[in-house]
Formats: C-alpha cells, sequence, structure tokens
C-alpha cells in the first residue's frame, strides 16, 4: 500500500498534508506555510544551525523514542513522515515560563543579536535531553553546527552548563518524562508516534514531479531500476543544496530513508556491514570502536546536525573529492555491495571512483551496503584532516594511512588522500615507496618525494597547489612522528589535554 | 538643566546593573521580530536579484524574456525604471543601484525580478542572458597603485622630519605585509520590505544601521522627499557595519519594485548572494620602514599602506582615515609618515567593519613593534612599553590630538600581573626547546581606539520620550538595535531618570518618523550619544513633573524627589503613575524630545588636524597558542583581557561587547579568509567555504575582566564609554602569538600574512612568505 499524504506531529498535533511538493524543505513549511518564524533561515546549506529543530522518532526496536537536531534547511518535507517535529516555539508556551534551556540562555547573556538564538536553543535542548553531565568538549561537539557570530560563544557554554545544573537530579535520559512542552502525558507521545510509523511505502505526484519514500531494499531496488535516471535521496545534506542553492528541480527523487534493512549495521568476526542509509551519528562509535585512530576524523566530520542525517552511503555514492569517509574506508580495505534488480555485486571501495563525479555505478544500480573488514590487532590505521577550522569544516587535505609493521620492517602501508585530486584516491607511488622498507624518517622522506608522482593539486579557495602538496606531505611526516612517539597529541587534543 | 544636572547624584537602580538584553527572552523563544518575521501583507512579492558574471564588462545586451516568462514571474526592474539617481553612494554617488553601460564587479546587481514566492523569483533571476564584452579587470590593491586607480585620492599624514629619523636611526627594518578582509557574516541576511502607502507614501522595513539614510537614498532613487518616506528597524540580526550603507541597496530595489508594482515587495539576499553582492572590511597591503634605537624606541617609520576599496568610494575615504588616525595604537611616532592608497579593484566595494579601519592600522604598528623585538631579540612588550604614549609628554597624537585620558600603563601593567605573563613567556619557551612538532606563543597587544565619528557633524542624536498616563514610558531613540545591547542601556538611563522600573519602559523600534535625521548606529557611539539624547528628553519631562508637583503642592522644587518608582513632595509620597495622571489632568506635556552633540570634538580633515575624538577607550590582551610546524594547524589555549569601559551602564552587557569583539577578532586574522578567483570571482561566498569561529574555537581558558575604577574623565552618559568596537582589536594578540610560536632564532620574525590560515602559517615556516 502507497500514501501520498505526509503525516507527521507538531506540538502533540498530528499535520497531514496533501499535494507536498517533494523538495519543500522542513524550513520553508515553518516559515512561509505556518508563519512560524522562530525558526530561521541563515544559510540554506546546513552550515549556520539558525534553523535547527529537533525530530523525534519511534527506535528501531519500536520500543522508544529517540531524538536529534537537524538543519531544517535542507530538510525535505516529506523525510520527516511518520516523526515528531520539535521547533523552539515548542519549547514554551507564548508569554509562558520559559524551558530551563531558555532560561539558562537568558540567564547568562547568551544572546546578543539574538538571530542564531533559536538555532542553538534547539541544540542545547538535545544536549539536555540526551547528556545530564557534559564536558566542555561534549558542549562544543553539540554546538559545532550552530553558528553565533556575537558572543564569542562564552555565555553560550555557560548557559550549557547552567540549564543541567539547573535541573540537576533530574532524570532527562528517559526524556519521555519531560515533554517538551508539557502537554502530553508520558507515554502517549510513543503511541502516537508509533501509529504514525507504519509499513507503508509514500509515494507523492507533484506538479509532474515524483517523490518515492518504499520501505523494503527489493521495492527500492524495483524502483530505481524502472526509474535509473532518479536521483536517490538519502540524508540530504548535499542534495538539500541542489534545490536551495542551485534551484534545480529534481523530477524524481527515491527516498532510501525509509527502507528497513538499508539502516541495518552488523557486526560479523570479520566485517562490519553498514547499511547505505545508516548515518553517521549511527556507526561512528562502531567505527571508533574497531579504529580508534578515526576517532578526531570522524569527530571533525560536519556537525551532529549533518551526522544526524547524512549517510556512509550517500557519501560514498556522491563521491565528493573532498568526501571525509572515503580515504580512511579506501585504507582499511572496505568494499562496497552494488545492486541492480536482484543482482548484487561487490567492488572495492578503491575501485569504484573513475574521475570526478564518475563511478562504476550502472544505470538502474544503487549502492545498498558497505563491508569494512574489522581491525587487524597489529596495523596502525589514522586519519588526518587539514582545513582552515576545527569544526564543520571542509577538508583541503584529508589524509588516512594503514600500517603494519613487521619490527622496522614496513609490511603493509596504505595511503589514500582527498582533497588533492578529481577523486579520493589511493597514494600509489608513496605506498610503493614504502613497501617493504623500514619505517625510518628517511624512508618517509623518499615517500614524501613519491606523493609529488601521486597528485597534482589544484589551487582554490581551500588552499594553493603547492602549499597542498606540502600540506600532505607534512601529514605523513607527522603520521611518522606520531608511530615514533615524537608527538603526543595534536593542538586540538593538546589543547583539551591541559 | 537642574533636573539633568541633579541625575548624576542619583542613586542609581538600572544602570550599572547587569540586566539581560531587553529582548532576551523572545530571543531565545524565537518570538523576537525581525524584518523577515513581519507578516507579510497581502499580495506580497518577493524579489532576487540578477548580478554581474563579470569583474568588468561593457554590458553589450541584457534579455529578460526568459526570467518574465519564469513560473511566478510578476514583473522585472533594471536601470531603466529608476525615477530618480541610479546612486545608493552616500558620500561619493559612484554606486549604482543597477548596472547600466558597465558591470564593475562580480556580483554586481543588473536587474531584480518580482515573482509570488522567493523560490520562484530566485529560479527566475538565473534565467537571464546577459551579453558581456569583458574589459581589464583590476583585482587587488598592488595592481590597483601600478596602474594609479583609485576610488578617492591618495592621503598623506607627517609628522616631525621621518626621513632625516629614518636616516639617523641606528636600527632599521622595512616589510611588506598584507592583512586580509573580513566578511561580516551577520547571521540575518540583508533583508528590505517595501509598502506603498497613501499620496505617494512609503513604507519600508529594512534591516540597517542607518534608517535614515535608507530613507534619503530611497528619496532620491525613486524621485520622492524625505517626508513621504517612513523607515523602521526594530531590530537587525547583527550587522557589525555591513549594514551601515549598504542596506540602502536592498531597500531601494524594494522600492523601486514596489513603486512599478504598486505592491508590497521583500527583498531577502540569500547569503551566498549577500555575500557576493555587499562588501566587506577592506584587505590592506602595507610597506614600512622603520628606524630605532638600540632601547626599541621608535625614531621614524614611515607607512603606506594601500586598501582594497573595491569599485566605488563608499565609505572607503572615512575608514582609511580612521585607519591612518590609528596606525599609533598606543604608540608615541614622533616623526611618522602615513600615504593611504584608497585603491579602486573590480571587487565589491568594501565598506564598515567593527573597527572601521583601525583594525587595519593597528595591525601594522604592533607587526612594526614585533619586529623591532624580533631585530633586537627582545621581549616585545618590553618593545612595547619602551613606545607607549606619556602622560604629559610625547601625548600628542600625529593628528595632533593631545591624549589626556591614557591608562594604557595600568591596564598593561596589571595584565601582566594577573596572566602571570613574564612566568608564561619562560614556561612556553622551555617547552619550545623540546617540542618537536607543537610550538607555543604568547603575546599581549594593546588598545587604543578613538572614540566619535572622525566626521564631526555625525555626532549628534536626538530621542523622543513619551510618557502615558498610567505611568509607563515608551522610548524613541536614533538608535539601532544589532545585539549591541543600545536599547537595553539607554532604557536603563531613562528608567533612572524617572526612578522607575526597567519594566515600566518599552523600546520602540528606531523609526525615521519618531527620530529624524539620525547618524547611523556605527562608531561605537551608539549608547553615548542616544544615552545622552534620551537622558535630555527624560529630563525635560521630569522637569516638568518637578515644576507642576511643586506648584500643585504648594512645596519648593528642592521638594520633590524621584526614587523607587515614588516622587516625594514635600511630606508626601505618591505613585510616579499617580503624579503622571495628575500632570496630564493638569494639562501638562508628558512628551518630550532630547538632543545631544558631542562636546570638544573639532576636527580639520584637510590638515588630518584637531580632535577628531572625544576620548579613548582602552584595553589589553593576552592570548596563549600552540601551533603545529607540520600542519600549520593552531589553537587558542589561553586568554586574558583587561578592558575599559569606564563607569559600564551594562556590565553584563558590556563584557559581551568584549568578549565577542575579541573572538571576531581573532577570526579575522586566523580562519576568515576571503579568497577571489583569477577571474574576480569571490570563492568564499557561504559558512562552508568561509569560516567563522565555532565554539570549540573558544579558548579553555578564557579571562575576561572590565577594568573597575575607570570612570570616563570626559563627560559621557554615566562616565561609560563606548564598546562597541574597541575589543575587536584585542584579537591582534591572537596572530602575534602565532607569530611568537613560529618563530625562532633562525626565523625572529616571520612573515606571517593574516589571515594566518595553516597555510599561512605553513608559507612563514618555509620562508615563502614574501610577497
Amino acid at each position: 500500500m502507497a500514501r501520498s499524504a505526509v503525516r507527521f506531529v507538531l506540538d502533540g498535533q498530528v499535520i497531514e498534508l496533501h499535494d507536498v511538493d517533494p523538495t519543500r524543505t522542513v524550513l520553508q513549511f515553518l516559515r512561509e506555510d505556518l508563519g512560524r518564524t522562530g525558526t530561521k533561515e541563515g544559510c540554506a546549506e546546513g552550515d549556520c544551525g539558525a534553523c535547527t529543530v529537533v525530530l523525534v522518532e519511534v527506535n528501531r526496536d519500536g520500543d522508544d523514542l529517540s531524538l536529534k537536531a537537524i538543519n531544517a534547511c535542507i530538510q525535505f518535507l516529506p523525510t520527516i513522515d511518520g516523526k515528531e517535529l520539535i521547533t523552539v516555539e515548542s519549547l514554551s508556551p507564548a508569554g509562558g515560563e520559559l524551558h530551563p534551556v531558555q532560561r539558562a540562555m537568558v540567564e547568562q547573556h547568551g544572546s546578543q543579536c539574538g538571530f542564531c538564538t533559536p538555532g542553538f536553543v534547539m541544540s542545547l535542548f538535545a544536549l539536555y535531553k540526551s547528556n545530564a553531565n557534559p564536558t566542555r568538549e561534549e558542549i562544543d561537539d553539540a554546538l559545532a553546527g550552530n553558528l553565533c557570530r556575537c558572543t564569542g560563544y562564552r555565555p553560550i557554554i555557560a548557559a550549557a552548563q547552567a540549564m543541567l545544573a539547573a535541573t540537576e537530579g533530574e532524570d532527562r535520559s528517559d526524556w519521555l518524562r519531560q515533554p517538551a512542552d508539557s502537554v502530553q502525558a508520558p507515554g502517549e507521545r510513543l503511541a502516537q508516534l508509533k501509529a504514525l510509523a507504519h509499513e507503508d511505502s509514500l509515494e507523492i505526484d507533484h506538479a509532474g514531479r515524483h517523490f518515492f519514500a518504499p520501505t523494503t531494499v527489493d521495492s527500492l531496488a524495483a524502483l530505481v531500476l524502472r526509474n535509473p535516471d532518479a536521483t536517490l535521496l538519502a540524508g540530504g545534506t548535499d542534495i538539500g543544496l541542489w534545490v536551495t542553492k542551485q534551484h534545480r528541480e529534481l523530477e524524481t527523487v527515491i527516498y532510501t530513508g525509509r527502507v528497513a534493512e538499508l539502516a541495518e549495521m552488523s557486526v560479523s568476526s570479520t566485517h562490519i556491514e553498514i547499511g547505505a542509509a545508516v548515518t553517521f551519528t549511527e556507526l561512528m562509535p562502531v567505527i571508533i570502536g574497531q579504529y580508534p585512530g578515526l576517532e578526531e576524523l570522524f569527530r571533525r566530520f560536519a556537525s551532529p546536525p549533518i551526522r544526524n542525517t547524512a549517510t556512509l552511503g550517500g557519501n560514498i555514492a556522491n563521491g565528493s573529492p573532498i568526501g571525509d569517509s572515503m580515504a580512511a574506508l579506501m585504507v582499511v580495505g572496505a568494499s562496497l555491495v552494488l545492486r541492480r534488480g536482484d543482482a548484487t555485486r561487490e567492488l572495492p571501495l578503491d575501485a569504484f571512483y573513475h574521475d570526478y563525479q564518475v563511478n562504476d555505478l550502472a544505470p538502474g544500480e544503487f549502492l545498498e551496503r558497505i563491508r569494512i573488514p574489522v581491525a587487524r590487532s597489529a596495523a596502525i590505521v589514522q586519519s588526518q584532516k587539514w582545513s582552515k577550522r576545527f569544526d564543520q569544516d571542509i577538508s583541503a587535505v584529508c589524509t588516512a594511512y594503514y600500517l603494519e609493521l613487521d619490527g622496522d620492517e614496513v609490511r603493509h602501508f596504505r595511503m589514500a588522500c582527498g582533497g588533492l585530486a578529481p577523486i579520493v584516491k589511493r597514494a600509489a607511488h608513496c605506498e610503493t615507496a614504502l613497501s617493504g622498507q623500514r619505517w625510518t624518517e628517511e624512508a618517509v622522506e623518499r615517500a614524501c618525494a613519491a606523493l609529488q608522482s601521486d597528485f597534482r593539486p589544484i589551487s582554490d579557495a581551500r588552499a594553493a597547489a603547492d602549499i597542498r602538496m606540502l600540506a600532505v606531505q607534512n601529514l605523513l611526516r607527522r603520521f611518522y612522528h606520531e608511530t615514533k612517539g615524537d608527538v603526543e597529541s595534536t593542538v586540538y587534543t593538546y589543547g583539551r589535554a591541559r | 538643566m537642574d533636573a539633568h544636572a541633579k541625575s548624576g547624584a542619583k542613586s542609581a537602580r538600572a544602570v550599572g546593573k547587569p540586566l539581560p538584553h531587553d529582548s532576551a527572552h523572545l530571543h531565545v523563544s524565537g518570538r523576537a521580530t525581525y524584518t523577515d518575521d513581519i507578516l507579510e501583507p497581502k499580495d506580497l512579492l518577493h524579489l532576487a536579484v540578477g548580478m554581474s558574471r563579470k569583474a568588468h564588462a561593457k554590458i553589450t545586451g541584457i534579455d529578460l524574456a526568459d526570467v518574465l516568462r519564469s513560473p511566478g514571474v510578476v514583473e522585472v526592474c533594471a536601470a531603466a525604471d529608476i525615477p530618480g539617481d541610479n546612486n545608493y553612494g552616500a558620500i561619493v554617488a559612484d554606486d549604482p543601484v543597477f548596472a547600466e553601460q558597465v558591470v564593475e564587479y562580480v556580483g554586481q546587481p543588473v536587474f531584480a525580478v518580482a515573482a509570488t514566492t522567493v523560490d520562484a523569483a530566485r529560479k527566475a533571476a538565473l534565467k537571464a542572458s546577459i551579453e558581456y564584452e569583458e574589459l581589464e579587470a583590476i583585482l587587488d590593491p598592488l595592481t590597483a597603485v601600478e596602474k594609479q586607480s583609485f576610488v578617492l585620492p591618495s592621503e598623506t599624514l607627517v609628522r616631525g622630519d621621518p626621513d632625516k629619523a629614518l636616516e639617523d636611526a641606528p636600527h632599521r627594518v622595512k616589510r611588506r605585509v598584507s592583512v586580509g578582509g573580513q566578511d561580516q557574516f551577520y547571521l540575518e541576511g540583508h533583508i528590505a520590505m517595501a509598502i506603498p502607502q497613501e499620496d505617494g507614501g512609503l513604507l519600508v522595513y529594512s534591516s540597517t544601521q542607518h534608517p535614515d539614510e535608507v530613507q534619503a537614498m530611497i528619496a532620491h532613487a525613486t524621485s520622492r522627499l524625505a517626508k513621504d518616506i517612513v523607515v523602521i528597524c526594530r531590530r537587525m540580526g547583527g550587522a557589525f557595519g555591513g549594514k551601515e550603507s549598504q542596506a540602502a541597496l536592498i531597500a531601494i530595489i524594494a522600492a523601486i519594485a514596489a513603486d512599478k508594482t504598486g505592491g508590497p515587495c521583500k527583498l531577502r539576499l540569500d547569503r551566498d548572494d549577500d555575500m557576493i553582492m555587499t562588501g566587506k572590511r577592506h584587505d590592506f597591503v602595507i610597506d614600512y620602514d622603520v628606524g630605532f634605537d638600540e632601547s626599541g624606541r621608535i625614531l621614524g617609520i614611515d607607512f603606506e599602506l594601500a586598501s582594497r576599496c573595491g569599485m566605488s568610494a563608499d565609505l572607503s575615504g572615512p575608514v582609511n582615515d580612521r585607519t591612518m588616525f590609528h596606525c599609533d595604537n598606543a604608540y608615541y611616532l614622533e616623526n611618522v609618515r602615513i600615504v593611504s592608497h584608497r585603491c579602486k579593484t573590480n571587487t565589491v566595494s568594501n565598506t564598515a567593519f567593527r573597527g572601521f579601519g583601525g583594525p587595519q592600522g593597528m595591525f601594522a604598528i604592533e607587526y612594526v613593534i614585533e619586529d623591532i623585538a624580533g631585530a633586537l631579540g627582545k621581549d616585545p612588550l618590553e618593545i612595547r612599553r619602551r613606545n607607549f604614549y606619556g602622560k604629559e609628554e610625547r601625548n600628542v597624537t600625529h593628528y595632533r590630538q593631545t591624549i589626556e585620558d591614557n591608562i594604557i600603563d595600568e591596564i598593561v601593567d596589571k595584565l601582566v600581573t594577573s596572566s602571570e605573563y613574564e612566568k608564561r613567556r619562560a614556561d612556553i619557551q622551555a617547552f619550545n626547546r623540546r617540542s618537536k612538532v607543537l610550538r607555543r606563543g604568547i603575546s599581549l597587544t594593546p588598545v587604543k581606539f578613538g572614540i566619535s565619528f572622525t566626521n564631526t557633524l555625525l555626532n549628534q542624536a536626538g530621542a523622543l520620550v513619551h510618557v502615558y498616563k498610567d505611568g509607563t514610558v515608551q522610548l524613541n531613540h536614533g538608535g539601532t538595535e544589532m545585539g549591541q545591547g543600545l536599547y537595553i542601556k539607554v532604557a536603563q538611563v531613562v528608567a533612572d531618570e524617572f526612578q522607575i522600573g526597567i519594566d515600566r519602559i518599552r523600546n520602540m523600534a528606531a523609526d525615521t518618523s519618531r527620530v529624524p535625521n539620525a547618524s547611523a548606529t556605527a562608531a561605537s557611539s551608539g549608547s553615548d550619544m542616544n544615552g545622552k539624547a534620551a537622558q535630555k528628553a527624560a529630563a525635560k519631562i521630569r522637569s516638568r513633573l518637578t515644576e507642576f508637583a511643586a506648584r500643585h503642592y504648594s512645596v519648593t522644587e528642592a521638594e520633590v524627589d524621584f526614587s523607587d518608582g515614588s516622587v516625594r513632595i514635600g511630606n508626601r509620597t505618591v505613585d510616579f503613575a499617580e503624579l503622571v495622571q495628575l500632570a496630564w489632568a493638569n494639562r501638562v506635556s508628558l512628551s518630550a524630545t532630547g538632543f545631544y552633540r558631542t562636546p570638544k570634538i573639532n576636527y580639520d580633515r584637510s590638515t588630518f588636524s584637531g580632535r577628531p575624538f572625544f576620548y579613548f577607550a582602552y584595553g589589553a590582551a593576552v592570548t596563549e597558542v600552540v601551533v603545529d610546524m607540520l600542519t600549520g594547524e593552531n589553537r587558542v589555549l589561553r586568554v586574558d583581557i583587561l578592558h575599559d569601559c569606564g563607569d559600564s551602564l551594562n556590565p553584563a552587557v558590556d563584557l559581551g561587547q568584549v568578549e565577542g569583539g575579541y573572538v571576531q577578532g581573532v577570526g579575522w586574522l586566523t580562519t576568515e579568509e576571503l579568497w577571489w578567483s583569477d577571474s574576480g570571482e569571490l570563492g568564499t561566498h557561504a559558512p562552508s567555504t568561509y569560516k567563522i569561529p565555532t565554539c570549540s574555537d573558544l579558548a579553555p581558558d578564557f579571562r575576561v575582566e572590565l577594568m573597575s575604577g575607570s570612570a570616563n574623565r570626559e563627560d559621557t552618559i554615566y562616565r561609560s564609554k563606548a564598546v562597541g568596537e574597541p575589543p575587536f582589536m584585542l584579537g591582534l594578540s591572537a596572530f602575534h602569538a602565532i607569530r611568537d610560536a613560529i618563530g625562532d632564532s633562525e626565523r625572529s620574525a616571520p612573515n606571517l600574512h593574516a589571515p594566518a590560515t595553516p597555510e599561512a602559517i605553513l608559507r612563514a615556516i618555509v620562508g615563502d612568505g614574501n610577497e
């Protein structure tokens, strides 16, 4: 059964919308259709957080709810089907008592011009509900997707601490006991959302444009085969910008976010298997658990609202030369399970990209799963991100290394880089230069020289070509020093450690 | 005025208290109304702007047929639709609203399209076909100097005999260094909504720091008179100077479209369009030649400054003047020459941004100080102290203003102690000797910033205070609220004038029909000027009430005393509201205007001499950083700030300005890089590519204090000091801490250009920083 109405909950009421423009954003809906203007547009590309809202959904097991902050500016309206939307207005009645998060922001002088404030309030609300005692680092991370130009952040951090201090002792983990608007009784919300979250697929026809949200991978495969030119939408953190920035009209959109199988993730004795629609927030702990050397990379990957919706499958299939996940996955030997109709095939990730925006997918084929080998104890896996800013920046250069030493000798060395070529790719010459060599400064210097045969970087807004090359060489040098224990931390962890 | 004179002695109930921002409860609940949140009038049309894709070209053809055919489109407007002046430049009329024959930067408006939705308008704007014949484009200041391409004549300011002083100096350093521009990155982009009124009137909601100028420029463009236009701004979602002159462009386009369509029109710029179309902080190339003695004292100095003004003059004249005024920062320059080139480039016209040219001047002299320290192998702090202005001598600036309020030594001494500067500097040197990849650095930089518009006539302000029969107050003044807390500060002043609770006062929107001819809310002058003007207005009413009460109850005026929400009249006490009601019933006027002009200032621009500034604001910061010598990545570890706000009107608001200003200043000098392609396209036009500081960039150890017991020696409002701009320049300490970290015996004064991105730092480390 397919239906065409989009349904979600707002302030306890079920909103049912017919004939929805499938690429209308949640922000447009709130501001333009409802006149609910608390949520702001700062950039319309998911980079400033002024539009942050919170989504509530029933978890996988169907017995509890989870919530996450997202960017309303690039979230298409049909993708919140079956969920609850919480906006800044939801937290306190007009003229009524402020929510503890809001009160803390007032008392700590956390707003100046106030335009970013609703977004901060919503990110803080998500933190409030999920972490009773956050560290400064956790506060920074929770707010990494919100820009404030006025305060310098100190009073906002103070508010994050004060909001929790003010309600100390309350059990925030069971956030159902503290509904945002205090309207609903505990449990009512779960029941209400469960009633909305059914197995039906969603199909929208709007002004000659189509939106499909299938619920099984078989129906997805059939749809993609039938519509080989359709846009496959996962988290939408890039496709959203096609609409808000490039003003493209997407004729047919197939949304992967409701496909049950694509949301699955499992760990066997040999592999981590990640469905293409698993979000970064979900997969980060699993991958970092296997590869602790990737922690800083994933911590610096976009921001929580982006990671809450962006998927690994989307990042890989989108295939940006500056995508941050691919270099690391390449060096650990990840492979992709591609599906076309009923047929699947497996391809190593490092064979997937042919050229800028050209990959190995055949028409009607899509990325179903990512298979990542589990860690081998002898290997050092590390990734580095080089950009102007620590948080929520796009890499000018992103590197990843896989190193297995036999005593002093390099048994396996793999290196892959983003930001240096039209695609993310392995550094073949550099790898050869080190293969079978002793792991010494001299060998690393030869490998650095070999990098010039691997990459011919370009100059752009992120960095000039010559410095990009110097940076990747220095990053390799730094990796060497790290393995030798010459340097214990990056500038980021150094500051934290003190 | 008697009542006015008395107010200073009154026990302050509101002034000096750390009250929250008057809109804080609205900000946090999403119920503060910004221009885009105003309930839209029926049949509102939305606008989008078609922009030039060339940096410099003749327009040989414009075909808007596809734009007009695009779904939802109602109308298009271009230069031919402007009945009056096709210009929004207030100082020099060189800023076309829409390009006519020639485009002069990528992003210059060529036409606007009106459609039924924002989306429809933006989609349609992309469908224009514009034919260009490309002309030679000048894309950087140095090329402009070479080609003598200037928006305004170059200026020179000389004192003493710099040539001789340089020649005789035992030590000399020459250098060229560049400092980047900066996008304001207010979170709320430019926006205006124009609504036609009866009989040719026009109501315009504009996100602007300068409603009066928006009114005037719309009048010129639409062939109206000022009386026919009302411009209103309740609040902006940030401005930082970016909405001082350039808001007029947006508002004029909305007005032109409203006239042509006969209905309400709103223009809200998309973030990318905003960053491409509107101006930023000027980037500079600075050449200097300094001569100094063994002790590090500057004997003579020669500056040549070239700033990127962009395609028009805009505010570049006064911006560059202020750069010249602040090339001294806190240092006495006995023999000095400053040559300032205002370069015309085929890039967006640069404009005001917090500090208004001052930061670049201070960047220049602080760089010099560091280089002297490097050349002599001394701690830069020693060089700074050696060159500070004196109190009784060496106290006249290069523009001949005697500094009467110098407290820089006191601030620096206190900060050196509280920050443990000496000990930490030694610790850092020890750390750097043993650390292979990471290095730390520390720097203390001072700030002395001149307060007043350098154009003397702008130093005036008006206010309008209404007291209603129930004893509550509507407060109007010419200042605009952009987040800086101006409205709460002025309300605190008025509350104390009447001795009533702050909740009895409502802050009204800046509105050209309430307070006419107001200067821009800029130059940090907002609370100084509007505070005084509002105080005077309130004092007039209080004086009338006093006079009435004395007459009515047959007591002397001296026996009438306003205190704590009540008025003591002889032996009786009545509520303020009760007295007001009685005064009304006895036909006493309860509304008054106030007007203020800043005293003492007197400045002759033709000679760059006189007293441009009423007073100076001071501060200092110590920043410690860690830098990765392999990657150039860096991080601020600890910050200690001591800043002078005089007797603060609201220490919470002022602290917010100091903290926020510092962080914004660090952003300017570290992560915020503007990058143009070889064809003049801005490549950093959205937060994805243009990186302002985030939460994690704030130092884990951040200690900010306001200088206590430093009442302004000038008669400012409650002896407070302006605080909007000065703290921005405290961020210089982060830049110099980075420079300190990467310097060593071989690299005593590295060629680090600003912003100090990882890329710039790597260049400096490998010795590739020469321009």
